[in-house]
Parts: structure tokens; sequence; C-alpha cells
């Protein structure tokens, strides 16, 4: 598998993941760099996302939306804090309206993702995703936790499908 | 009788009342304050410039919001941090790491199908 570690700190509210995948640096960057390939794995499989705006710079502004089954769209925007192509890259990502305006209500989580050159054309991602207050952290309880927990599950049950078909 | 039970929801009247609870600056502090530990309303009352009717008005407000309970214990009242909000940022940071196992995964796919990846 390529997760390789996962740590969560309750107390910093920081979910902290570092997978391997056998590519080089540079191509695995591709994924965050080229908005058409990040649109094929940002949202699950129920919800995939586009990606409006896509400005990979720093201060730079994406909006994007995942669409529900039903049709519902739901809309974010990320702001790109700093990137250093291809290894770093830092963005916070928040809830947005239909126009992809920032909703200044609702929590914001900073991303910090790097990636390293490991032996064997392995590239190592780190991903740490952290919650900017206890207020926002308690918003994102009673906000996110229905929809995440949602999207979480709809995604486990597609991996159990293609788990299922492989077998 | 048998009662499904449903799977702990918060509807829209919870998100109201957590927005309006964690809106007053005293009640921050005061669910701050039982993050780290039981405190009773007089000893609360003490911390902050107000009467303990007021400080029992803006417990009573977090109660609401599901972010403190209170006990009465003797002749104090005890407010402590709700556990079940602890045990619902354990169970976020979970959903957040079974997101992101998806999305590592779907990279993962995304790679290999790539022609210049020649490791299925």
């Amino acid at each position: 598998m390529s997760v390789i570690d996962v740590s969560k700190d309750l107390d910093a509210l920081t979910m902290t993941m570092t997978a391997e995948f056998v590519a080089p640096v540079a191509k695995v960057w591709q994924v965050w760099e080229n908005p058409r390939l990040l649109e094929r794995w940002w949202g699950p499989p129920t919800h995939p996302a586009t990606f409006v705006d896509h400005e990979l710079e720093p201060g730079g502004r994406m909006h994007y939306f995942m669409t529900a089954p039903e049709g519902d769209t739901y809309h974010g925007w990320w702001r790109i804090v700093s990137v250093d192509p291809p290894t770093a890259l830092e963005l916070e990502d928040g809830f947005a309206d239909d126009e992809g305006n920032p909703n200044p209500d609702l929590p914001v989580t900073v991303m910090r993702v790097t990636l390293s050159e490991q032996p064997g054309g392995i590239t190592r991602m780190t991903v740490d995703a952290q919650y900017a207050t206890r207020e926002g952290m308690e918003q994102v309880i009673a906000m996110g936790v229905e929809e995440g927990m949602t999207l979480a599950v709809n995604q486990i049950d597609g991996l159990l499908a293609e788990a299922a078909a492989t077998t | 009788m048998v009662v499904d039970t449903p799977a702990p929801e918060i509807d829209d009247d919870d998100v109201d009342r957590l927005f309006h609870a964690l809106a007053d600056a005293t009640r921050r502090d005061i669910v701050v304050a039982a993050m780290e530990g039981e405190h009773s309303v007089s000893a609360l009352a003490r911390r902050y410039p107000m009467s303990v009717a007021a400080v029992q008005k803006h417990v009573a407000v977090l109660e609401r919001a599901h972010l403190v309970t209170k006990e009465r214990r003797g002749r104090e009242q005890i407010v402590r941090m709700n556990i079940d909000a602890i045990r619902q940022a354990s169970r976020l940071l979970d959903a957040i790491e079974d997101l992101w196992r998806g999305r590592i995964a779907r990279i993962g796919a995304l790679l290999a199908d790539e022609p210049e990846g020649a490791h299925p």
C-alpha cells in the first residue's frame, strides 16, 4: 500500500499522512499542478471535483466544486500560501458560495504538501492538514462531520466495491 | 418494540446553537477552561467580572449547544467539557484520514495509468 504513515493530534487538530508512489517527483507534482489530473483524485468517485480557477502561484486563488450524485454542488476555495515546484505547496482550503467567494464564517484548513525523492525512483509525499483554531475545529465538527462522514463512507464503499470486483 | 438507533446527526438547529454559543468571548473562554478540567459555576464566576447568575446563563447556552455538561454535586454545579464533542473531533480526524486514504489511492492509480509509469 502506498500510505506509509498516519499521525493525528487531537490537541493540535492536525492529521499528517505520508505516502509513497513509484513515480518521479516531477510526475507526482503534476497531480497538483495540472487541474485536469487534480480533478481525477480530489473528490471521491461519488462527488467528482471540477476546478474552475486554478492559479498555482503565491497568493493564487482556486475555485472548485464537487458534484453530488443528485446534482447538488458543494463549492470550495483554495488560496496558495506558498509554492516551490516540484517539492512544496502550502494552501488554505475553505468553503465558498456558488461563485467561489470564500465564506468567512466557515473554518479554513491549512494544508502543507511536500514531495521528496527516495531511492529507487520513489517519491514520498507528506500532507499535513491543520485547523487554525479550536473554534474553527468546533465549527468543522458541526458543519463537516455529517458531510465528511458521508463522503468518507461513500468512498469506503467505492473502495470495497473495487476490491470485491478484483477478487 | 424494536426501535432503530439512529446515527447521531447534527441538524441546522444544532449548528445555529453552536454558532450562537461560540459567538461570545466569555463563552469561548468557558469552553477552553472546561477543556482543561472541571470547574464549579461559582469558580467560573470568580474568573469574570459578572454575577453567578450571568455565568449560569452562559453555561446554559453552552449546554444547549452540547459543548459542556453540567452536573449538581452537593451545593455546587460542576461544568465540564462534553466528552462527546471530543469523540466527535476524533471521529472527524478519522473521517479526514479516510478521505485522504482515498485520495492517495486515486493518485496511485492515476500515476500507474500514465504511459510513463511502467509500474502497474
